[in-house]
């Protein structure tokens, strides 16, 4: 693995069922940046993260998280990769039996031998960095939408993991909360190790924050590079997703 | 060939089926032994699972015992047998009925309720999130479901076996006149030690069935509302189903040879 890629999608095939997803399929994560997947609705996108989390496992091809190749291990091993990578889930998926401070709480609890006191002293600070330390007490189910992304970016945070993954982070968001959480992934970074991958369909945000942009395309990643190289791309595929024109390759 | 095609289908989902509920049993099993247990939520479902289901246990067991006893009463005075009545009823209800309906009355409760809710934390991606996080499905949401109902549902049987008695002794003195004294002294001389103790043992299988089929069925609901309905259906009847099976094998390993 090439120096300061800390994870990688290494020719992979995933079909469910008949529909093949990702066919030959390569996406490098740079330690240190932002990188952002854009592509079309079902492309394929969430799918990339659950490959690189480990929740879905390749038909072919490997997934390496830190040189290591995740696609065969045992689901004990797989656990402790998956604690050094935090997954903010597109519709945050907190425990609906859990007040947003026990939910931030979860993965100290369960992984680490903190003291309680330690635990809820880190909560409270995870929660304070995205606005949300007065809903400690709350229930999900008393949340609005913007606030579950921001919890759950809470629980994302609160290890310290070494990679970020965010789902569709502003999707369904007013613009005012899509301009709040983007800026909040960029200040987020430096609690992950400065590494983050974002699905989005934002561009604004995606410009904003991105170091850099891959483009997936029917199954396969057709544009990879530093965000300024990918949006300068005359891949007209490229060029007619980022102008969200009607007229040009991609079929509609 | 369609056919052959579909029975091919069938036989590898029943497989399936079978190699995940073992695998769901094993990984469990590993957690309790390894002694991986959240007391304070083991407590919990404890209370819900089983301390919630006292009244309708308390129901299911009085009635159950009372209609033995009606059954049974008058014509065993009929014929001079009035003194057997109490073992009678015990016998059935701690060998067999007590266990046997118990475990049918929670897996209707308690299968139901613990299906519904892994199965609606699949659909909305909880138990993706716990994934994520590294934390083990079994051990978060099954091993304390399990550990207790496995010390919820021989309570709940000794409870009803004792209502289910008293039942069928009020009864046997209201519509029979059989003394409430010859009634305990024929289920004292009857019912021994190794038959509560049999019955109970049951009782630990059928937890674990209530359960695992519970859990499992909510692990593998796909779908939305619609998926999770059909994996509560599922968790219920596959319980009872696998219960009955259980009772009827047990039965003939610890009462087979000696009636």
């Amino acid at each position: 693995m090439a120096d300061g890629v800390i994870a990688r999608l290494d020719d992979v095939r995933l079909a469910f069922g008949e529909r093949v997803v990702l066919e030959h399929c390569t996406l490098p994560i740079v330690e240190g940046a932002i990188t952002c997947i854009i592509g079309l609705s079902g492309a394929g996108k969430s799918t990339i993260l659950r490959l690189i989390d480990g929740l879905t496992k390749p038909d072919d091809g490997h997934v390496y998280v830190r040189d290591r190749d995740i696609c065969h291990m045992r689901e004990t091993e797989l656990n402790d990769v998956r604690r050094s990578i935090s997954l903010s889930f597109q519709f945050a998926a907190l425990l609906d039996s859990l007040t947003l401070g026990d939910n931030v709480a979860l993965p100290l609890r369960e992984n680490t031998p903190m003291p309680e006191a330690e635990v809820r002293k880190v909560v409270v600070e995870s929660l304070e960095s995205v606005g949300l330390a007065y809903a400690y007490d709350n229930l999900p189910a008393e949340l609005s939408g913007g606030m579950l992304k921001r919890g759950g970016f809470a629980r994302a945070i609160v290890t310290s993991p070494q990679l970020i993954l965010y789902d569709e982070p502003t999707t369904g968001l007013d613009p005012i909360s899509v301009h709040l959480i983007t800026g909040m992934i960029m200040r987020l970074r430096e609690r992950a190790n400065g590494t983050a991958v974002v699905t989005s369909h934002d561009l604004p945000s995606i410009y904003m924050m991105a170091d850099y942009m891959a483009m997936l395309f029917e199954g396969a990643i057709i544009a990879y590079g530093p965000s300024e190289e990918v949006r300068r791309s005359e891949n007209p595929i490229v060029q007619q997703f980022l102008e969200g024109s009607d007229v040009g390759p991609i079929p509609i | 060939m369609k056919v052959l095609e579909r029975v091919g289908r069938r036989t590898q989902d029943f497989f399936e089926y079978a190699g995940g509920l073992t695998l769901l049993s094993g990984t469990s099993a590993g957690f309790l032994v390894r002694l991986r247990v959240r007391t304070a939520e083991t407590i919990s479902q404890a209370y819900l699972l089983g301390f919630q289901s006292l009244t309708i246990v308390a129901l299911t067991s009085l009635f159950t015992g009372m209609v033995i006893s009606l059954e049974s009463a008058v014509q065993a005075v009929q014929y001079g047998f009035g003194n057997v009545v109490g073992g009678a009823v015990a016998y059935a209800s701690v060998r067999e009925l007590g266990p046997m309906l118990t475990g049918i009355v929670v897996a209707g409760r308690a299968g139901s309720s613990i299906a519904a809710e892994i199965g609606s934390m699949v659909v909305t991606e909880q138990i993706e999130a716990l994934k994520s996080m590294g934390i083990e499905p079994a051990r978060y949401l099954v091993v304390p479901r399990l550990l207790a109902l496995l010390v919820m549902l021989p309570l709940l049987t000794i409870f009803a076996d004792v209502v289910s008695v008293l039942g069928g002794m009020w009864v046997a003195q209201a519509y029979a006149h059989i003394s409430y004294q010859d009634f305990i002294t024929s289920v004292r001389t009857t019912i021994g030690m190794n038959d509560i103790v049999k019955g109970l043992l049951k009782t630990f299988v059928f937890a674990a069935i209530i359960v695992l089929v519970a859990a499992y069925q909510g692990l593998r609901t796909r779908g939305g509302a619609a998926g999770v309905g059909k994996s509560v259906t599922g968790a219920v009847v596959i319980a009872m189903i696998l219960i009955f099976v259980a009772n009827f094998a047990l039965s003939f390993l610890f009462f087979g040879s000696n009636g």
